[in-house]
């Protein structure tokens, strides 16, 4: 359907046609508007003496309502870097997949490893271009040639560079753990401890954090993404597959009767095959 | 624009008059809008002559819809390439002296100019190319692809519209 107020083909990138549609509808709704699935997280970072240890909740909610109890929060960038991801669902998933989309061309065109620097700046451009408009709090962790670094990227693109972070609704209960318990060159498995128990206060302290706890140790030798590092105490009992095996349903009687037919045409056609 | 050192002010007027075209002078905001520098807060402004709203193509006009800019990003996205242009080319100006980015700016229009009618898609391959776009991806390529936008405009009015015709 060819339109003619149509004078130039549409822009791409976002499009802002909705928003007066949404002001004009902000008085119909009562305050309940329909609200953006949020992570409401509690994620965790931490770097010991051989590399960095993500950790994060598994919990997704839209407002009151848990949407997802084995949401994955903690994104692939590269073979060397992990994302942890707060805040908005969508706009974390999506700002990560471009983000580790544009560290692989650099790299295939390079032919080099990315940094965590590189994609910290390019995070950092991204969300501040968005001036806080796309919701995404990260922390990004991971091992280089220049060593482990973490950092955290806020939604209005501030970068912080610690050796441990914690972001999310959760986060102050996390970092509460971390300040306490957190020494320079951990082992790993205290730090897996350290992280868990963190992400854990962030659990209990916060209705928008729950369920299983992940966690993912890079190192230089690789990755270990370890989901679930450690499952809800509470979760329930529910099967997700209702498949039943065979023999569930006992066999009463069985009863063969072959079908008689006899051939009352016969046709044969060759197929040209070479 | 004066041709003559010694041309008196009635003189240029005459000339400027004569020499348009078989004495039809064409509006040139067409093509000149391909080449523009910014958009301008008035850039969401109604199109049509005079930019009066053109009642029988958009509808009818409300001050509330036109003096707003609706969103806060609306502007600063619109805007957002030729500031970071302005912004590479004074700092390589600064370092590099008036030509690098004269050079370059040459270029760049160049490469805008190379495209397809209106309606139809331009890969902007020599654009891309100069600006960078071909080695990142951000969110203009994958939102809102204009390839496979629902919306059609009408092949004339478009073509008139880039000529300026409209």
């Amino acid at each position: 359907m060819a339109l003619s107020s149509v004078l130039e083909t549409p822009a791409a990138g976002f499009n802002f046609d909705n928003v007066a549609r949404n002001a004009a509808l902000e008085g119909l709704f009562d305050g309940r508007t329909p609200k953006p699935l949020k992570t409401g997280t509690t994620i965790a970072g931490v770097v010991f003496k051989d590399g960095v240890v993500l950790g994060a909740d598994t919990r997704a909610t839209s407002s009151e309502v848990v949407a997802d109890k084995t949401c994955s929060k903690i994104h692939y960038i590269a073979p060397n870097m992990y994302c942890c991801g707060a805040g908005t669902a969508a706009d974390t998933e999506k700002t990560t997949d471009l983000l580790a989309s544009n560290l692989t061309i650099f790299s295939l065109n390079s032919g080099r490893n990315p940094r965590v620097v590189m994609a910290v700046s390019i995070l950092q451009d991204m969300l501040y271009r968005y001036h806080g408009q796309i919701g995404a709090s990260l922390i990004l962790g991971g091992v280089d040639c220049t060593g482990n670094h973490l950092y955290t990227v806020g939604p209005y693109g501030s970068v912080n560079k610690m050796p441990y972070l914690t972001m999310g609704s959760g986060d102050l209960a996390a970092l509460g753990v971390l300040e306490d318990g957190y020494k320079p060159d951990l082992e790993l498995d205290e730090a897996k401890k350290l992280v868990c128990v963190a992400i854990h206060a962030g659990i209990m302290s916060d209705l928008a954090s729950g369920n299983n706890i992940d966690l993912c140790v890079i190192t230089r030798q690789g990755v270990d993404y370890i989901r679930p590092y450690q499952v809800s105490e509470y979760r329930d009992k529910r099967k997700t597959k209702y498949k039943y095996g065979a023999g569930t349903t006992p066999v009463l009687t069985e009863e063969v009767v072959p079908l008689k037919l006899e051939v009352v045409e016969e046709a044969v056609q060759q197929l040209d095959t070479a | 624009m004066l041709r003559h050192e010694n041309a008196t002010q009635p003189d240029t007027l005459v000339f400027q008059k004569e020499s348009a075209t078989h004495g039809i002078i064409m509006n040139t905001r067409g093509l000149r809008s391909q080449l523009k520098d910014s958009v301008p807060v008035a850039g969401l402004c109604p199109q049509g002559a005079y930019g009066v709203q053109d009642s029988m193509r958009s509808g009818f006009s409300s001050v509330k819809n036109e003096l707003l800019p609706s969103h806060p990003l609306e502007l600063s996205e619109k805007n957002f390439q030729p500031n970071q242009d302005k912004m590479n080319f004074s700092t390589l100006r600064n370092i590099q002296g008036l030509h690098a980015p004269l050079k370059l700016q040459m270029e760049y229009r160049a490469a805008r100019q190379i495209q397809r009618l209106p309606f139809l898609q331009s890969s902007n391959l020599a654009l891309d190319t100069l600006r960078g776009n071909d080695e990142s991806i951000g969110f203009e390529d994958i939102l809102n692809d204009p390839a496979q936008s629902e919306m059609m405009g009408e092949p004339h009015m478009m073509m008139e519209y880039k000529l300026g015709m409209l």
